[in-house]
């Protein structure tokens, strides 16, 4: 396969940036309304808002410790401005340490009880912001191979669509990324199930097919914990409307997302992804913002998207690129959806034709190019948790 | 010759293909083989738009196959040109 270049950003740490961004990055809910005003006084500022960072069991702390950890190690993320409250169980040495085990890049931290309050901790972050994002803006882009790129894959509002074209599509792509030496992340755990036994078989090692096995098995027994069976709410009336009949059916179109490659890892929640991988499976929820943040925190730089019904979501950190297989949803939100893969469907374009496209598109959007999720300014993310604050 | 199909099969082990329009019962349903062949049956329902239709008899208790792979038990007998959806599919989770 002809070799692939990018323009990128050169991190100390040795990762490869498409974005040049400054995360004002809240430790805790109590310190996202900060993070939101300094966020808005500075130019390539980004945050979200962490609904945790306090009261959580250890398991679900240690999800949004991981997902903080990750989005400051993020190569699209020049640098860090960490803002916590002060007395959350996320405590600022914590947070700091997770980040420094993940990346050497720039950070500064402040905390609101030790700054005065909010009027006085804006002022501090926003400068502290505002030299970073200075500093920034002197890095020069350069060229590398596409091996540096790890793309996280994502399916939401599926329909059969979905499984007939889009996800389709994200196969022949990633199978593309995985023989250019890069990686392609496959998520969503509860849309295994049904067809975990297909994935297994695909698992580069005897450990790592079990461990397939292990986390799909570990999902339902956490839902089963709180009384629940995780088939009650899946598919959805949405994914039913749609044509989707049972789960089974919906996770043999997920899993297409991974092409037809071997598994070589199996990585637990926002842990960090080793670049030049290949075909790897992050262990998420279907849940389309806790899933791709999750990747995200590992370190992809780049998200790709399939929807069937059509969905908007964005991500603070890396762009998304969302394709559909649907013809009257591409029509239906063009404003949302980047790439049709309806014409596989109508026999009017190869598959090899619309891998050309794809790549070309991330290819474009690694250089600099605003998908529209970018473009219409969507940051939604969410964390993932299991258990009821304590 | 150009032919126009209204439906879509994933592999050739399915016993179900899905609609990629909106069929009436009483309408062809054409799809091509994944050799390119054109395949006809004749609805015998009202399928919606991305809905699966059976190819194959399917009678109750054996299974649904879609990607090469079972995605569900029928329900009752399924005959060919019948919509396949949940009325007619009960969830199996099979042993693994």
């Amino acid at each position: 396969m002809e070799k692939m270049t990018f323009w990128g950003y050169r991190r100390p740490d040795g990762r490869v940036g498409i974005r040049n961004k400054i995360l004002i990055l809240p430790a805790s809910v109590c310190a996202s309304d900060t993070t939101r005003i300094i966020a808005s006084q500075v130019e390539s500022a980004v945050t979200f808002n962490n609904q945790n960072g306090c009261s959580q069991v250890p398991s679900d702390q240690q999800f949004t410790m991981d997902v903080m950890a990750g989005y400051a190690a993020n190569p699209n993320v020049y640098g860090t401005v960490v803002v916590s409250l002060g007395c959350e169980n996320c405590q600022m040495d914590l947070v700091l340490d997770a980040i420094k085990e993940r990346t050497n890049k720039p950070i500064r931290h402040f905390i609101i009880q030790e700054n005065g309050g909010t009027i006085s901790t804006v002022e501090k972050a926003v400068r502290a912001a505002k030299e970073m994002a200075q500093e920034a803006s002197l890095l020069q882009k350069e060229e590398f191979d596409f091996s540096e790129l790890i793309i996280g894959t994502e399916c939401g509002g599926s329909d059969p669509t979905s499984g007939l074209a889009a996800n389709v599509l994200i196969g022949e792509m990633s199978d593309r990324m995985v023989e250019l030496g890069g990686t392609s992340i496959l998520s969503e755990t509860t849309e295994f199930i049904g067809a975990e036994h297909i994935l297994a078989r695909r698992g580069k090692t005897k450990e790592i097919s079990d461990r397939i096995y292990q986390i799909v098995h570990d999902y339902e027994h956490a839902i089963k914990l709180v009384g629940h069976d995780i088939r009650e709410g899946n598919p959805s009336p949405g994914n039913k409307e749609g044509g989707l009949t049972t789960l089974e059916e919906k996770s043999l179109g997920c899993i297409h997302k991974g092409g037809h490659s071997e598994v070589t890892a199996v990585y637990d929640y926002a842990k960090q992804v080793e670049p030049k991988q290949g075909l790897v499976i992050m262990d998420t929820p279907g849940n389309d913002p806790s899933s791709v943040a999750a990747m995200v925190a590992g370190g992809c730089q780049i998200v790709v998207f399939s929807t069937g019904r059509g969905t908007p979501t964005g991500n603070p950190l890396a762009p998304v690129i969302k394709i559909t297989g649907n013809k009257v949803t591409f029509a239906n939100m063009s404003d949302n959806i980047d790439i049709d893969a309806s014409p596989y469907i109508y026999g009017t374009k190869t598959m090899t034709e619309l891998g050309d496209e794809l790549m070309k598109e991330i290819k474009e959007v690694a250089d600099g190019k605003l998908t529209k999720a970018e473009a219409l300014g969507y940051t939604e993310m969410a964390i993932a948790r299991v258990c009821n604050y304590m | 010759m150009a032919v126009t199909v209204n439906a879509a099969i994933i592999d050739e082990k399915d016993t179900v293909v899905v609609a990629i329009e909106k069929i009436n019962a009483g309408d062809e349903i054409i799809w091509r083989d994944r050799n390119g062949d054109v395949q006809k049956i004749t609805a015998a329902t009202d399928v919606p738009m991305y809905h699966k239709v059976a190819i194959k008899e399917m009678l109750k208790g054996t299974e649904v196959v879609k990607y090469g792979e079972h995605i569900g038990l029928a329900a009752c007998d399924i005959h060919v040109g019948e919509h396949v959806h949940v009325h007619n599919v009960q969830n199996h989770r099979e042993n693994l």
